[in-house]
């Protein structure tokens, strides 16, 4: 184990070299050329906006995080339920993934401004955040259900296994993967769905989300707290990655090729 | 071996959509306690009528006939491929089977460990699929066919993909769990020598259309081992099933 994580350490130190070098080149780039803030501010002015405006960003980062988060969970359940109920119903799968399919092809930018007519605005961008990620869960988990070792299948029905049994012990398990990776991509898209949903809401007051904010630093020519905003957004995705990326290593070290060492 | 017949199949014919005759008219008796090779090229149906003996495929014709209907369901397979479930270990693909039949865990217990231990593998329960060679996998794959003693053991090509000195190691092996527990195995094989160094009897298959063409008899009694193969029942038998082969052989089918 402790030689894991110095291999991560040690894998670590170059990519943080080249930020840290990233950095400083910019913020001598802004200096030595005197560029205004307005144009391109400093990265430690961007810093120092983060914590002079951190009452306004964290209420609208936990409106984000809030937001993202529950839609994942949302098409989490949705998916994989959805996808289960085409993996042992084939009539209910030939009924209604056209539907799906339409949901996810249509771009959520062109319902949002739709959904904003018949729902409240958080809960608009919220359904788009679970229309954008559902689509990638469903259609993963649906394609892991049906990807199960034919020989299995055979070996199932040779002992007379039942459909639910077929389901909880074999395919499942073999959607599990397939499952993971469509949730990494959900994850991903939840976070933007949520943010372009906001955007086109331009919703204000207490339900302000981080696209908001840039959205309103953008009209008062507010750029190191776009910056800011921007930052925070990233640091949701890059969390959203993470968490995603050590679930999935938690259940698939021990047996996933996907999940093995590469030494 | 001349009590009545665990099974047999009457005049099975299997056609599939592409209109090929897998098996054309095939009748075959499988006697208790013996261990029957089906011997033939790849494409004479030999895995096919494997799996119709298990109830995998339906016969487009004829019928598979038990001496004793119960025995139906008493059936353990080994695939070509060892076929365990990568997510669990080797004592949760070993409880697979009693698993699926209800039996609890405390229960099935005793079973597994002891079907582990027939076939070499103690103290590898907590290992992973992925942690195990190819002849361990197998160990276990029959380990699992095995853990509900069946009265009825088919085996699909199981060794085809192992070296030849792990083959052999399992070879021995497979006979002494044969005879320890006296089951009835029927194994697939496109292996001469593999057959005869296995078998009571050799059923030879033939394709296009599959079907048998001769039955070769082993006559020997008793445990065997290596010297097994070089004894002149052991060469005449490869030398039967050898020619019975080449006899039904397209020239075309030899060329590859």
């Amino acid at each position: 184990m402790s030689s894991t994580i110095r291999r991560l350490a040690t894998q670590s130190i170059l990519p943080c070299i080249v930020f840290a070098l990233m950095l400083l080149g910019w913020e001598a780039l802004v200096r030595i050329n005197s560029i205004p803030a307005y144009v391109l501010p400093a990265p430690s002015l961007i810093g120092k906006t983060l914590v002079q405006d951190w009452d306004t960003l964290s209420s609208s980062l936990l409106v984000t995080l809030r937001i993202t988060f529950s839609a994942l969970l949302a098409a989490t359940i949705g998916g994989v339920a959805l996808a289960v109920l085409f993996a042992q119903w084939r009539w209910i799968e030939r009924s209604f993934f056209p539907f799906a399919v339409i949901l996810q092809v249509t771009p959520v930018i062109a319902i949002a401004p739709l959904l904003l007519v018949y729902l409240e605005p958080e809960t608009a961008v919220l359904v788009c955040a679970f229309l954008v990620a559902f689509f990638p869960i469903l259609s993963n988990t649906a394609l892991g259900l049906a990807s199960a070792d034919h020989n299995l299948i055979d070996l199932f029905s040779l002992y007379h296994a039942s459909r639910w049994q077929q389901l909880i012990y074999l395919r499942l398990p073999s959607a599990l993967p397939y499952f993971l990776g469509g949730l990494r991509i959900g994850g991903g898209l939840a976070l933007i769905g949520a943010i372009v949903a906001e955007i086109a809401a331009g919703s204000a007051g207490q339900g302000a989300g981080l696209a908001f904010r840039i959205v309103e630093a953008g009209f008062r020519l507010n750029i190191p707290r776009m910056f800011a905003a921007l930052t925070l957004i990233s640091l949701t995705g890059i969390l959203i990655y993470v968490i995603l990326s050590v679930i999935s290593w938690a259940m698939l070290s021990r047996w996933h090729e996907s999940a093995r060492d590469k030494t | 071996m001349t009590s009545a017949p665990l099974l047999s199949l009457n005049r099975i014919s299997k056609t599939f959509d592409t209109s090929v005759a897998a098996l054309d008219d095939l009748s075959l008796d499988v006697l208790p306690g013996e261990f029957l090779s089906l011997l033939g090229p790849s494409g004479c149906g030999k895995s096919t009528a494997l799996r119709i003996l298990a109830g995998l495929t339906k016969a487009s014709s004829g019928e598979v006939v038990w001496r004793d209907e119960a025995a139906r369901a008493d059936v353990g397979f080994v695939f070509q491929e060892p076929t365990l479930m990568p997510w669990a270990n080797v004592f949760q693909n070993v409880f697979l089977p009693m698993r699926l039949r209800g039996i609890s865990m405390a229960q099935a217990t005793p079973r597994i460990l002891e079907a582990l231990s027939l076939v070499g593998l103690k103290g590898f329960e907590k290992a992973y699929p992925r942690e195990l060679s190819g002849g361990m996998k197998m160990r276990v794959s029959i380990a699992r066919a095995l853990v509900l003693r069946p009265a009825l053991l088919l085996m699909d090509e199981p060794f085809a993909a192992l070296d030849e000195i792990t083959r052999f190691k399992l070879n021995n092996d497979l006979l002494n769990l044969a005879r320890t527990l006296g089951t009835t195995i029927v194994f697939v094989t496109h292996s001469v020598y593999e057959s005869a160094y296995l078998s009571n009897r050799i059923a030879v298959f033939a394709a296009r259309p599959g079907r048998v063409v001769d039955i070769v008899n082993v006559d020997f009694t008793g445990p065997r081992d290596e010297s097994f193969r070089l004894s002149p029942i052991y060469l005449n038998a490869c030398q039967r099933a050898s020619s019975a082969l080449q006899s039904v052989m397209t020239d075309a089918e030899l060329l590859t």
